[in-house]
């Protein structure tokens, strides 16, 4: 499960749900591994905005991870050199120009924790009701016994 | 023909070996495929985006949102989560390696994700499934108002969902839908090939954003291809095959007309039609 998923993923109990200490979720006795795959730049921009910083870096740290700066990245630290990156415009509002946008190494480095980097074995505990979730091969079982719907 | 919920649970009835012969059954595989390309030309997504996949089962539609536009998938690749009740289903999905995280979860419990977490959700076949409580403790109305209360919260505003399903009465169809509009939805439902044995329905759903009505009649406006089954609104819909102006369809449209004349046009590529956003 991708580090990413963990800063959108909150405890599935209901009467957690308007507790801040449900969210993140945290990890436990957890096995990480990498699993590679091709950056994609509009993705992180789009993203940049919605994650939540300050608790991708309780994460990491709790994981024993590399600290991450204390500020988020701005969309424009994600390219290099991004003031050339400006498109032209033509008849009847045709987008056309077609600047191939190089991904700065904070873009790599962004890419790298959220989208390669996972949980492979261990559990997700909560931080208000102490619920344990279960993750086996990268799959966390948020089934809940029907008394805590 | 008997319905599969009618017989078993889902986590029972998608045991591994169902799990297995689902998905690689080719009629299944096409079927499924072309239902994920209807859903996302609904929703319309024109850069790589987070998207909820609700029932993802082995992971067949999850496949075409991690392709490429060129690929066929229109803003992608995008990023995906999904989550399902069989872990037989997930199983096989691991076993091919897909993109997308999965979850053991069931929809009738919620969606446990915070406020504003996606951008779109997708669901392709299974939310029928919530008609059916399991226990006595358990009714299909909580189950459906869990569910679409959890969904409405999880995506942000101006996201949108796209529920194919396959009801089994009118009364069911009316349920499933009430329940979206009663979580706070824009909700339309488009029928495909209605009245074949072939007819697929798609429950389209929108959060906020102004121009759409409360109830269910009040289709999401300029959506290509929406029939609302309510003919209250056809006025403002756009006819078939008619393109949203500045869209990747209308542009493409406008660049071959130019070649016709003679003009000499950019080449197509991913990036045509795209929004720009604005640059810092
Ligand atoms: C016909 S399959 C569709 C799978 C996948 N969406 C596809 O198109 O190939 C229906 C799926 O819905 C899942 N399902 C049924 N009830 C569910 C629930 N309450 N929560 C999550 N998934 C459910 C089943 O386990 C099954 O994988
Ligand atoms: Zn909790």
């Amino acid at each position: 499960m991708k580090l990413l998923t963990l800063n959108f993923l909150t405890c599935a109990i209901k009467t957690c749900k308007t507790s801040p200490a449900s969210f993140p979720l945290h990890p436990r006795d957890a096995e990480l591994e990498i699993i590679e795959s091709e950056i994609n730049l509009p993705f992180l921009r789009n993203i940049l905005p919605r994650l939540m910083w300050e608790e991708i870096r309780v994460i990491a740290s709790e994981l024993g991870l590399p600290s991450l700066p204390t500020t988020p990245p701005t969309r424009e630290d994600l390219v290099e050199g991004a003031s050339q990156a400006q498109a032209t415009e033509q008849a009847e509002g045709e987008a056309v120009a077609e600047v191939e946008e190089v991904p700065s190494q904070t873009a790599k480095d962004l890419h790298r924790i959220l989208l390669e980097t996972g949980i492979k074995e261990g559990k997700l505990v909560c931080g208000n009701c102490a619920h344990e979730y279960k993750v086996m091969e990268g799959v966390a079982n948020f089934l809940l016994p029907g008394h805590l719907v | 023909m008997s319905r599969p919920e009618d017989i078993l649970p889902p986590d029972l009835f998608y045991n591994d070996l169902e799990s297995r012969k689902y998905t690689t059954s080719s009629r299944i595989q096409k079927i499924q495929s072309s239902m994920t390309h209807r859903a996302l030309s609904l929703l319309s997504l024109t850069s790589p985006s987070l998207i909820l996949d609700i029932g993802c089962g082995s992971g067949l539609s999850g496949e075409i949102l991690s392709q490429t536009p060129d690929q066929g998938t229109p803003g992608g690749p995008h990023i995906w989560m999904g989550f399902d009740i069989s872990s037989s289903m997930l199983g096989v999905a691991l076993e091919k390696e897909v993109e997308g995280d999965l979850f053991l979860a069931d929809a009738g419990q919620g969606v446990p994700f915070r406020a504003g977490t996606f951008d779109a959700a997708i669901s392709i076949s299974a939310i029928q499934w919530l008609c059916n409580a399991e226990t006595s403790e358990e009714s299909p109305v909580g189950r459906l108002s869990r569910f679409f209360g959890g969904l409405y919260a999880s995506l942000r505003r101006g996201g949108r969902a796209v529920c194919q399903f396959y009801p089994k009465n009118d009364e069911q169809k009316k349920m499933v839908s009430q329940a979206a509009v009663k979580a706070g939805f824009g909700a339309g439902l488009l029928e495909d090939d209605p009245g074949t044995k072939n007819a697929k329905t798609y429950l389209v759903l929108t959060v906020g954003g102004g121009e759409v009505d409360g109830d269910i009649t009040g289709v999401v406006r300029g959506m290509d291809g929406v029939d609302v089954m309510d003919g209250r609104r056809k006025g403002q819909q756009r006819k078939r095959g008619e393109e949203v102006k500045g869209s990747r369809g209308w542009i493409l449209k406008k660049k071959e007309q130019m070649e016709k004349k003679g003009r000499v046009v950019k080449a197509t590529s991913k990036y045509t039609g795209r929004k720009r956003r604005i640059q810092f």
